[in-house]
């Protein structure tokens, strides 16, 4: 924007020169400002993995998904997680019927979604290959509630591709997830989830 | 100058767009993925007939049908529930689309056995499709002991069914399906077909997450002698806790399997010939995915 109030001046110097070619000059600036704005540089996935646990003195249950989609953009720090319920796969038929129906509700609500930032980001040099610790902030909504998490992550970067590790724990009644006395020894009090996702680069 | 005002307005809406937080998703535009509409029913049955809901993989259902005597026989016979007939069965999930089962009630001492095949199953997103349908091929064997006067052989005591249940949940609540169906018998008093076709109508609606009110109905179509058979209506509650799914109903049909549900059939709703009935369904993970 500062590089287009600049020429914009020295535009405005030169007086012979016909509306036009400002007008001309003016278009190519904002076409240049658009595709900066799209061509921030981005990663990507479709394949993300999700699993989480849940550990109860009668039953331990674990499910899996890999098909997180997660965009994340190097420039600002900013992720964004989605993940389909339904796509959540258990070892028992019964298991994944209850966690649909009576527990995630996923007709109601299909997706779960977290929209944060990566702490440290001046810290984190893209083009090298290194391992990063750092954290995540941001709000996760699941089950139709919204609450602010935050969680350790692990950047990766080797040979220039990045992978990223999350490792955290919810609470299922702080989304309102009821869980009835009847099964409250078959359902973990907090459940933990693992988020493992392969960035590739964003090109559009 | 006033050009010069329209482009600043035109970079600041630029500059927003640039700078925009959140909704990186959006860009993505992600396709729809191809999901599977489940739990249509809570239960492989609406009531009497099957429904659309197939049993998960390595699954065994065990289920205990009852079916109690009429409810206007008063309070000396509590009402029917001193005369209980019952059905005692099986049902393994061999794949996600594939169930068998096998059963035996004490109405005629019959056995039945059933092979359930879901042909295809309703999906949402791309490539969705949007009703499932499911083949269900069965027979049953009646184990009575002959009398001297009718010498049944091994062929007169068999049965088979054929149904095609086409069903579609349309929302969460909501679950409707057709079930045209074929039943053969081998013997059959004279002047009876041995083939009769009669249309299913079953559905659901979900009254909280593990309740919901179910209707099953069958409208014999051909093949019936009218006068000696009623077309089965069965009303009823479903209510799942845990592994257990109890259907509690009122019904005119007395008979488990759908031979005898949908032939024998002789109570009328309009003259109170109802019974009090369940199924109690408890589900085993015998094989576990992955």
């Amino acid at each position: 924007m500062c590089a287009g109030a600049e020429l914009n001046d020295r535009i405005k110097e030169i007086s012979d020169k016909t509306i036009i070619m400002k007008i001309g000059i003016n278009a190519v600036l904002l076409i240049v400002i658009a595709i900066a704005g799209y061509c921030q540089e981005k990663y990507f996935t479709k394949v993300g993995k999700v699993t989480f646990y849940s550990k109860a003195p009668l039953e331990d249950i674990e499910a899996k998904n890999n098909n997180a989609v997660s965009v994340f953009d190097k420039s600002t720090g900013q992720v964004e997680v989605s993940t389909l319920m339904k796509a959540f796969e258990f070892e028992k038929a019964l298991m994944q019927e209850h966690f649909n129906e009576n527990y995630i509700e996923s007709d109601k609500f299909p997706k779960s979604v977290f929209r944060g930032m990566i702490n440290d980001l001046a810290s984190i040099d893209f083009a090298k290959d290194g391992k990063y610790n750092t954290s995540v902030a941001g709000r996760l909504t699941l089950h139709g509630e919204t609450k602010d998490i935050s969680a350790p992550v692990i950047l990766n970067i080797n040979n220039g591709k990045l992978s990223a590790a999350a490792d955290f724990k919810i609470r299922p009644e702080d989304y309102k997830i009821s869980i009835p006395a009847l099964v409250k020894d078959k359902i973990g009090k907090e459940i933990r989830i693992m988020v493992e996702i392969n960035y590739e680069m964003f090109k559009r | 100058m006033k050009k010069s005002i329209a482009f600043s307005v035109l970079y600041f809406i630029a500059a927003i767009t640039y700078a925009q937080e959140g909704g990186l998703l959006k860009e993505l535009d992600p396709e729809p993925q191809k999901q599977y509409v489940t739990n249509a029913f809570k239960s492989s049955r609406v009531i009497n007939g099957h429904s659309m809901e197939m049993i998960g993989a390595g699954v065994l259902d065990f289920r205990i049908l009852h079916r109690f005597g009429q409810v206007d026989q008063g309070l000396y016979e509590v009402f029917g529930l001193d005369q209980a007939s019952m059905r005692i069965g099986f049902d393994y999930g061999l794949s996600r689309n594939l169930t068998i089962g096998i059963g035996r009630s004490t109405l005629r001492k019959e056995f039945d056995g059933f092979l359930k095949y879901r042909l295809v199953q309703q999906s949402e997103g791309e490539k969705s499709f949007p009703f499932s349908f499911i083949l269900v091929a069965g027979s049953a064997i009646n184990t009575l002991k002959s009398i001297d006067s009718v010498k049944q052989s091994l062929n007169s005591r068999v049965s088979y069914n054929y149904q095609g249940i086409i069903g579609r949940k349309f929302n969460s609540r909501i679950s409707l399906q057709l079930t045209p169906t074929l039943i053969y018998r081998n013997f059959v008093e004279a002047g009876d077909k041995n083939e009769i076709f009669s249309l299913g109508f079953g559905g659901r609606f979900k009254l909280s997450k593990r309740m919901a009110f179910v209707w099953d109905y069958f409208a014999n179509m051909a093949g019936f002698p009218k006068e000696r058979s009623e077309n089965p209506l069965s009303l009823g509650i479903d209510i799942e806790t845990g592994g257990h799914v109890f259907q509690l109903h009122f019904s005119n049909a007395a008979g488990m399997n759908e031979r005898a549900f949908i032939t024998e059939t002789t109570g009328k709703w309009s003259k109170g010939d109802i019974r009090f009935g369940f199924n109690l369904s408890r589900v085993f993970t015998i094989r576990k995915n992955n």
